[in-house]
């Protein structure tokens, strides 16, 4: 594979980020190297089929079920399979679980590594330097950047994830969520939640959160 | 030895910014058509996912700063098509021929892309490499880092978690070494672990004496930890 370049490829195409694209995209399709419908396709599935409304799906169920709950912390990949949430980028999927004394927060330091389709595709700030590079050394003050503050007995662990195995939180169900049932406890589960960099929310006066905002 | 990707531990970066409520997806339309031309692309079976991820490491530490996440998608992305001989520079250049493409056949269509994307590319492999750690084991990281194979190549272990002990946590079984399958030597699997190590054996100001980094790390990063060592 040849190396580094003092001249790359890249900057024969203009330079302007939204012509690059299309210039690329042109070229490639006039040579029949992209099906412009499968681009359409691509997009659809991220942008409404597959996202975190997925993950909320399989924490509800933990919370509800423990022996889904044991069973997907032992070994996700046969569970997820199961329920259909097996794809790019989530072939290898470990659930880690909150507990009042650990705390779980996940991150790429080298690129943006992110559970597909359990989450969708990352947030901005997912991919963001500032994220990357600060999370392995100063979760507490990241998580302050997201409002988040842990009582002191709790660890936090980061997972910084290098290989291809993605990493889902299992948050500690809020207090109070006793008597709800899956889709209930779903509208509780935020995609950040799922990173680590919230947690669950309580389930207080039925304004239940947004799934896939930020929280 | 370093390059610009590898960052983990970094000062400097200022606050992280969340992203409002009901953010869309896709900030603009280009960032969704970047994305999907370089899923498009990977179907043309060119490369694989460690050398697209080395592509993107390779551009110049000024354009990696500079370019917004999907603009490093879509550089690399040409950069790619060019090395691979799948595209020329007169093609980039808009002085390619209309002809159909030899690869043209292997174009990803419409109909096969849901397919394709919940089959993914798992990286697990039989390996003949014995698994030489089990959980609880004390490991340290190789030092100096950096790709064993390929001088300024790829590889998966960041420069923060050098020379650093820590202890195996999970076994992964053996999957594909990106160091290798980066350069085309070769998918060469190997046992992969998650290794737990003290934010204190990592950090000079720790933030909080219990807190963990956790990394996924290959057999060939590691070796077991000196005896006596924390």
């Amino acid at each position: 594979m040849p190396h580094d370049h003092s001249d790359h490829p890249h900057a024969l195409l203009p330079s302007d980020p939204a012509l690059r694209v299309k210039a690329l995209e042109t070229i490639l399709t006039r040579k029949g190297l992209i099906d412009p419908a499968a681009l359409d396709e691509i997009i659809d599935t991220y942008q409404n089929k597959i996202g975190p409304q997925n993950g909320a799906r399989v924490i509800a169920r933990a919370w509800s079920d423990p022996a889904f709950k044991k069973a997907i912390l032992a070994d996700a990949d046969p569970v997820l399979a199961e329920l259909g949430y097996y794809g790019r980028q989530g072939e290898h999927m470990v659930v880690v679980e909150n507990t009042p004394t650990q705390h779980n927060m996940v991150v790429c330091t080298l690129c943006s590594c992110y559970p597909w389709p359990l989450l969708g595709i990352p947030p901005g700030w997912y991919k963001s330097d500032a994220y990357r590079a600060r999370a392995v050394r100063e979760p507490r003050k990241v998580l302050a950047d997201f409002g988040v503050t842990l009582p002191a007995e709790t660890a936090v662990r980061v997972w910084d994830s290098t290989a291809e195995v993605r990493y889902l939180v299992l948050p500690m169900r809020p207090a109070g969520s006793e008597d709800l049932d899956e889709d209930a406890l779903a509208a509780l589960v935020s995609r950040d939640s799922m990173i680590g960099t919230a947690l669950a929310s309580a389930p207080s006066g039925g304004s239940g959160s947004i799934i896939g905002g930020s929280s | 030895m370093s390059r610009v990707h590898d960052m983990g531990g970094r000062f400097g970066d200022g606050v992280v910014m969340p992203d409002a409520p009901n953010a869309p997806i896709f900030a603009t339309d280009w960032h969704a058509r970047a994305l999907a031309v370089t899923l498009a692309c990977g179907a043309l079976g060119k490369w694989n996912i460690d050398i697209s991820r080395h592509a993107r490491e390779r551009l110049s530490p000024k354009d990696y700063s500079r370019f917004s996440y999907y603009e490093k998608w879509i550089s690399a992305l040409a950069d790619l098509l060019v090395e691979t001989g799948v595209l020329t520079r007169e093609d980039l250049r808009g002085q390619d021929d209309a002809s159909v493409h030899a690869l043209a056949s292997k174009a990803l269509r419409a109909e096969a892309v849901a397919a394709v994307l919940a089959k993914g590319g798992p990286a697990n492999r039989d390996s003949r490499i014995a698994a030489s750690f089990t959980p609880g084991d004390r490991v340290k990281t190789r030092h100096p880092g950096g790709s064993a194979l390929v001088d300024g190549g790829h590889t998966r272990l960041p420069g923060y978690a050098t020379g650093a002990c820590g202890e195996i946590l999970l076994q992964h079984g053996a999957h594909v070494l990106p160091d290798s399958n980066a350069h085309g030597l070769g998918e060469a699997p190997e046992p992969l672990y998650a290794v737990v190590f003290k934010a204190s054996e990592l950090w000079t100001h720790p933030e909080h004496p219990k807190d963990e980094v956790v990394l996924d790390l290959w057999q060939s990063y590691l070796e077991p930890a000196p005896e006596g060592a924390e």
